[in-house]
């Protein structure tokens, strides 16, 4: 099977670049969102609320809320990336040219994950200005900030080719990915919840990503490292398996 | 007759039509395009042209029937295949943010040749771009945004060029422009295949015409061919004196009489179309001592031709 080196790097350049484009809304908006959650949470709210697991309220939330915004801005962001040419019509380019589906992934993905990593790293600058926190195993945090970016850029890129229209693009970010990511222990850790909401709580796929990502920043979580990462492979195999499919019988791209 | 470019069997596209019934866009078409040339395909609005260059150039999925670009299979060897083919599209899909620049330079990247920035400044400066590079694409004009696709299809040195409707929502100005444009690219060994709704532009630009209706080609034939074949003069012979009838010695010729007696037309076919036949009707005339006092002659154009051949499509 062949490749162009050349052809996804255009693509993945091309992504980025738009980013910048919009850098205001892209960086700004996060770094703001952030703050005020750690003004509210954090220190007006956070410094009346006991340590949980040893870790102090302020630096509980910052995995929570780095799930929290890096879900929402990578689904979005990818999704986008491929709406728009199919909305303007420029997708005819992409569709015509000498590129598969390993070169368009590469391209439109690894420039949402690309963003998303860079997110993620103002996002826990930011954090740094409100509260003092120590990543206990920085490399896996690292590990598991790709991987989450990496499928959910995946599952954007997805929601991009099925959407046909701008609110079906936008509704699965705010109707389905931040309900889940409040409700799924970013303020809050599960046992805290009343029985049996803390049981019913382990049905929200969410909640075993950002325990994931808590127990590499602090070493405590709700369910065990290994579930989380299973949970977030899995859910990357369903969406390079579901993109190969796409591509393969042309859904929703070639008439 | 050297190898064609490009060769179509078969081919066949059928749309599902959701709820209503199935649209047969494109119903067998069998067409070979030969290297160099410029090929043009004609027909009314829904005849299938956007279809047959879709399927060649991957945005539409072939129900039935073989493509073969550059002996390479387009169902297997699609890579190959594609990076020597660039489409021009009707539809003004651009991105809009993007500068004249990026956008060229990514098409180049996209079909995976290495940068030349020498080779995006030379298409820019030959379609008067070149001044607009760093502008942002939705700050131009109609006509300059057509010239960007054209660029960004040449970007990548296709070999086969589709243009479809190139010269649409063109100003007359432009138009002769572009058609410069593509002379200049068929001069450099460019295969092009255009479509139109200017038969005026087949007529001038195109070496082979090809006719479709349907999603069937109706006919394919070398223009100059196809105009001696179909092609007919007509002659508007205004007379001095009217006349009650066509005379008897006249009646060799193709003749009718119009407006109370005072008009003679005539219609002749044949190898020249009928010029020498007019010819000898004006002796004929002088010889019967019929006077007259102008005649008009007119050779059938191309959109004569396409005219006629769509209405007997539409009559079968």
């Amino acid at each position: 099977m062949s490749f162009s080196l050349i052809g996804a790097w255009s693509i993945y350049k091309r992504e980025l670049m738009r980013a910048f484009r919009t850098a205001m809304q892209s960086i700004l908006a996060p770094v703001l969102t952030t703050s005020l959650y750690f003004i509210v949470f954090g220190s007006a709210i956070g410094s009346r609320m006991e340590p949980i697991g040893g870790v102090e309220y302020a630096a509980f939330i910052i995995p929570g809320l780095l799930m929290l915004t890096l879900l929402g801005e990578t689904t979005s962001n990818s999704s986008f990336g491929i709406y728009m040419p199919r909305f303007t019509g420029t997708i005819y380019e992409l569709l015509s040219a000498p590129i598969g589906v390993a070169e368009t992934l590469i391209g439109f993905v690894g420039a949402a994950a690309t963003k998303s990593l860079i997110l993620a790293a103002i996002i826990l600058t930011t954090a740094s200005f409100f509260v003092e926190y120590e990543i206990k195993y920085p490399l896996l945090a690292l590990g598991y900030i790709v991987l989450v970016a990496a499928s959910f850029s995946l599952f954007g890129f997805i929601l991009g080719i099925w959407a046909d229209s701008f609110e079906k693009l936008g509704i699965i970010p705010v109707l389905i990915l931040t309900p889940l990511t409040f409700l799924g222990g970013t303020f809050y850790s599960l046992d805290m919840l009343p029985k049996p909401w803390d049981t019913i709580a382990l049905a929200n796929p969410i909640a075993f990503l950002v325990s994931g990502l808590r127990w590499t920043f602090y070493g405590t979580s709700d369910v065990s490292i290994a579930v989380s990462l299973g949970l977030t492979l899995g859910f990357l195999a369903v969406c390079v398996a579901t993109i190969a499919f796409i591509f393969k019988t042309g859904w929703r791209l070639r008439e | 007759m050297s190898d064609p470019i490009l060769s179509i069997s078969g081919l066949t596209k059928v749309y599902s039509g959701g709820s209503g019934p199935q649209v047969r866009a494109l119903d067998g078409v069998d067409l070979e395009i030969r290297k160099g040339e410029i090929f043009a395909l004609l027909g009314p609005n829904g005849a299938g042209k956007t279809t047959l260059i879709g399927a060649v150039c991957g945005l539409v999925r072939p129900t039935s029937g073989t493509i073969t670009a550059f002996g390479h299979d387009l169902a297997k060897d699609w890579r190959k295949a594609r990076a020597r083919i660039g489409l021009v599209p009707q539809e003004l899909a651009t991105d809009m943010f993007e500068t004249v620049w990026r956008a060229v330079s990514y098409s180049r990247g996209l079909f995976g040749h290495p940068k030349d920035k020498a080779r995006i400044e030379e298409i820019l400066r030959s379609l008067s771009l070149w001044e607009k590079k760093d502008s942002q694409i939705r700050e131009l004009s109609g006509g300059m945004k057509r010239r960007v696709l054209i660029a960004k299809a040449l970007a990548h040195e296709p070999e086969l060029l589709f243009l479809d409707e190139p010269t649409a929502g063109v100003d007359v100005e432009l138009r002769k422009g572009m058609w410069d444009q593509i002379s200049a690219l068929r001069e450099r060994g460019t295969t092009i295949i255009l479509t139109t709704h200017y038969i005026e532009e087949a007529e001038l630009m195109a070496d082979r015409v090809g006719i479709i209706r349907k999603g069937r080609i109706l006919m394919v034939d070398d223009k100059a061919s196809m105009m001696e074949r179909l092609g007919s003069t007509e002659a508007i012979i205004d007379l001095a004196q009217p006349l009650t009838a066509v005379p008897e010695e006249l009646s060799a010729f193709d003749l009718e009489l119009q407006d109370d007696g005072l008009r003679l037309r005539y219609r002749g076919s044949g190898e020249d179309g009928g010029r020498a036949e007019v010819a000898s009707l004006t002796k004929a005339l002088i010889a019967q001592g019929i006077d007259y006092t102008g005649i008009d002659i007119h050779d059938s154009s191309l959109e004569d031709i396409f005219v006629d051949l769509v209405a007997q499509g539409e009559a079968a």
